[in-house]
């Protein structure tokens, strides 16, 4: 990594807290306030209940994210803000204006909220370019040498630019990690929302991506939702963690970690990321041992 | 100064292979011929090709022993292989027909077109159809049901009907053949959409395309492989269904042909024609094959590579 | 009797959806279209009323049922037939690469060609007409049940035979329990197909052995249902044939839906929760 970034690590690790993050002010949006949400799957009466009564806010600007057991809700609550599911009651607002509650139950799928999947989500039959460039081609806001221009330089600014004339599964699982990111990124979205994205790459590519996913996010400083069943994944990168209990889920435990951003692996051995797990772990793992018992099944 | 990423050490390990920009065009061409013989080499030092060949021999020297040295008596009638082989070849064969009389060729021609007209025509309405049934709900309720109802007929039940609902020789035959080809291309694009990772739709709307345009970029590409698939079953049908059409009307083509030479005991011929008609079949299909490949190079290019699905 | 009760909500329900009415809309106006079609002579199909009015009377023929009988005979046995060798058959290639090999070159220049193209051969070859008909229906099923046999074997997960092994299992062992129900799935998969190829080969064949050029045998309603079809076309009955092209989709679809029950018994594992 570069010797500044490397530097500026250092320098947030020692800092007192609370500390700013280094990057020039944008101004705030992608705020999410999630209030009384339940959703149901079926009729009322002997439907699966998958979220109960879900309060949290998700702060602009920051890295939410949200921990839980396999199957307790997490993506039903990311699908609802989404806009691919519709929600029983409560109400959704994105900085300010409702999202998703009563007299609207689904939202729309827009690119103000864009989703990466789990399984990735990459068109097979475009080449990289033309996958990253798809944004603001589709939405008319740039012809296609304008987006084709722009989607060089994001992906030079990501360090994926010789990968541009070929297809995804051409490339590692990985770099269609970091392509799918930079596709969102393309259109300027308020709130980025990643539905356990590194789960299925192993743990020493997962840390190269946690590594760019953060440099992504200083750069850009979204808002990003973030999904994972990983408690060490969350706490490295998030700034604020919710800690889900299992299914219907709602809020069990909701952690502010503050240590500064830019972070980088060092803060994996830091004491106070330390403490943080050992304030978090007893609550997941009892959550963790219930789904157990209630036989979960991974989706 | 340019940023140096962080990655870009790990990233030389992970991108693929590509040939510098330095190396002309030709070096790639070379690498293709050179993997290409690479890979012959191999096929023939492994027990492969020597398999294939014990089978046909097996095969071909059954026949040829089942009817020409032992003449065991179910076999009588029938002509062994080089009776037939010498007809085949001869330019003075005694039915008249062999690879030198043009009479050959007619036939394979006319059998050829018919199934070329009724397969675009049936690729022509059914993949439209297939896409439209997969894409909109709406519309699978009202059309599928009618759909439905009728496949269950075989292609060759609708012989007579066809005879009785267009004029001429032509056209029945080549109705029966789209038939039983139109179905399969509807029914595989159908599939093939239906199929398509949910995911990728999701993708494309969160990223702002409208319906229309999720239609046409992820729709369509992604249920090409299912759709030439489908194609291939459907060529294979269509071969079906002519023979059949044939036999029981219609002159000249290859079924016309197998029927003839049955009824005027010209055996060879009848063989000659069976086995003829199994080329033809198997160079359409492949055919269809190789366009899918080439059309879907991404697909072609992932499947080398090992790539995961 | 609890399971009595819900199929019933079932029924009620899917009876009660829009898209039931939806379908059943379209196939009404379907149904009228043909009628009108008929009755203005555009095409020279008979009306969909006169074909139910004939289709009553053939009810009553005993003939008719006796064509039934001997078209789904003759389905079956080709068949079964088919089912009988195919399967050893493709279980051998997938299990021994020498035989597939040997014998897979040759299965796949044989395939191209049309089972329909065997009829005359198939007339020379067997002693009867039977046989010949049941032959080629043989034909049409077995290439379908080897390919996916192949392809099924093909498909068990390596893991399986290594988790086999290093729990001790022999070798046919390992063929009893873990390619036998491994396959399973897929041979039903294939029998599925097979069955409908069966029934469209086996009109096709009574049609041609016994309406075509190919000489005849049989009374004028003796030789199955594509026989009866063809009959009737050269009788000049158009209605009987429409009778006998909805008679043998019903009976194509009946098999099909019994195969497949068949096949979710055998392969409880496959079942959703």
């Amino acid at each position: 990594m570069n010797p500044e970034r490397a530097a500026a690590c250092e320098r947030s690790i020692a800092a007192p807290l609370p500390a700013t993050s280094s990057s020039p002010e944008k101004p705030r949006r992608g705020e999410i306030r999630i209030a009384d949400v339940i959703k149901i799957y079926g009729s009322e009466a002997n439907g699966i209940r998958a979220v109960d009564k879900c309060t949290f806010d998700v702060p602009a600007g920051k890295i939410t994210v949200v921990v839980g057991p396999s199957g307790c809700g997490k993506t039903t609550l990311l699908n609802a803000i989404a806009g691919f599911h519709s929600i029983t009651s409560g109400t959704i607002h994105l900085d300010g204006k409702v999202l998703c509650g009563a007299g609207r139950p689904k939202a729309e799928p827009g690119p103000d909220r864009i989703v990466v999947f789990q399984n990735g989500a990459l068109f097979p039959w475009k080449t990289i370019i033309e996958n990253v460039a798809f944004g603001p081609i589709v939405q008319g806001r740039l012809t296609r040498r304008q987006a084709f221009d722009q989607a060089r330089t994001m992906l030079a600014e990501a360090g994926l630019r010789n990968l541009e004339s070929n297809y995804p599964g051409e490339i590692s699982s990985g770099m269609r990690r970091r392509v799918e990111i930079t596709r969102a990124l393309m259109n300027d979205p308020k709130v980025l929302l990643l539905d356990e994205p590194y789960r299925a790459l192993d743990s020493l590519t997962k840390s190269v991506m946690h590594e760019a996913l953060l440099e992504t996010f200083d750069r850009n400083q979204v808002t990003i939702f973030f999904i994972t069943h990983d408690l060490e994944e969350a706490i490295f990168l998030g700034h604020r963690v919710v800690i889900m209990t299992t299914r219907p889920c709602r809020p069990k435990k909701v952690l502010t970690v503050d240590i500064p951003h830019p972070r980088d692996y060092s803060v994996l051995t830091a004491k106070r990321f330390r403490e943080y797990l050992d304030e978090t772990a007893a609550a997941v793992h009892e959550e963790a041992l219930k789904a157990f018992a209630a036989g979960e099944r991974e989706r | 100064m340019e940023l140096e990423p962080t990655y870009a050490a790990a990233q030389a390990n992970l991108a693929p292979r590509k040939a510098s920009a330095t190396i002309p065009d030709s070096a790639d061409h070379a690498s293709r011929l050179e993997v290409a013989a690479y890979r012959v080499s191999q096929w023939l030092r492994s027990p492969r090709p020597y398999l294939m060949l014990v089978g046909f021999v097996l095969f071909l020297g059954f026949w040829y022993l089942a009817v020409e040295v032992w003449k065991l008596p179910r076999f009588s009638q029938m002509p062994g292989p080089t009776a037939v082989i010498s007809e085949w070849l001869s330019p003075d064969p005694t039915y008249g027909l062999s690879i030198y009389s043009p009479e050959y060729y007619q036939h394979i021609w006319v059998s050829w077109r018919r199934v070329s007209i009724a397969f675009i025509l049936a690729t022509a309405m059914g993949v439209p159809l297939g896409l439209l049934l997969g894409w909109s709900q709406r519309f699978k309720e009202y059309v599928f049901p009618v759909f439905e109802l009728l496949r269950p007929i075989p292609p060759l039940a609708w012989v007579p009907l066809a005879i009785i609902m267009f004029q001429g020789s032509e056209t029945p035959i080549i109705f029966l053949t789209f038939l039983a080809s139109f179905y399969a291309t509807t029914l595989n694009t159908m599939l093939g959409v239906e199929s398509i990772d949910v995911s990728f739709i999701r993708a494309a709307y969160c990223l702002g395309a409208k319906r229309q345009q999720v239609f046409w970029h992820v729709i369509v590409p992604g249920a090409m492989p299912f759709i030439f698939t489908g194609l291939q079953i459907s060529v294979g049908v269509a071969w079906f269904s002519l023979v059949a059409a044939e036999m029981v009307s219609g002159q000249y083509g290859l079924g016309y042909l197998i029927n003839t030479s049955y009824t005027m005991v010209q055996y060879p011929t009848m063989v000659i024609g069976m086995f003829t008609l199994g080329v033809v079949g198997y160079l359409t299909s492949a055919g269809v094959r190789l366009l899918g490949n080439y059309m879907m190079q991404w697909r072609a290019r992932e499947l080398a590579i090992g790539g995961e699905r | 009797m609890a399971e009595v009760g819900d199929r019933a909500s079932q029924a009620m329900r899917i009876i009660s959806s829009t898209k039931f009415w939806r379908g059943a809309l379209a196939i009404a106006i379907f149904i009228a279209l043909w009628e009108t079609a008929s009755r203005a002579d555009i095409s020279r199909v008979p009306p969909p009323t006169a074909v139910a009015v004939t289709f009553k009377e053939l009810m009553a023929d005993p003939s008719y049922w006796f064509s039934w009988y001997l078209s789904t005979q003759r389905v079956f046995a080709g068949f079964i037939a088919a089912m009988l060798v195919g399967i050893p058959l493709g279980l051998g290639m997938a299990v021994s690469r020498a035989f597939y090999g040997t014998v897979f070159p040759v299965f796949e220049v044989l395939r191209p060609i049309p089972p329909l193209a065997w009829v005359p051969a198939s007339i020379i070859f067997w002693p009867t007409q039977e046989l010949s008909i049941v032959f080629v229906t043989f034909l049409g099923a077995f290439y379908a049940v080897v390919i996916n046999v192949i392809g099924g074997a093909q498909a068990i997960d390596t893991r399986y035979y290594q988790a086999a092994r290093s729990m001790g299992s022999s070798s046919w062992d390992i063929f009893r329990r873990i390619i036998l129900p491994g396959t399973l799935p897929s041979v039903m998969v294939g029998a599925t197909v097979g069955i409908g190829i069966a029934w469209a080969v086996v009109v096709a064949a009574e049609m041609i052995s016994g309406g075509g050029s190919a000489g005849s045998m049989g009374g004028a309603k003796g030789g199955g249902l594509g026989f009866f079809i063809w009959n009737s076309y050269v009788g000049g009955s158009y209605t009987q044939i429409v009778v006998g092209m909805i008679s043998i989709g019903i009976a194509g679809y009946i098999s099909s839906a019994l195969l497949r029950k068949l096949g979710e018994l055998v392969t409880p594992w496959l079942r959703e929760q």
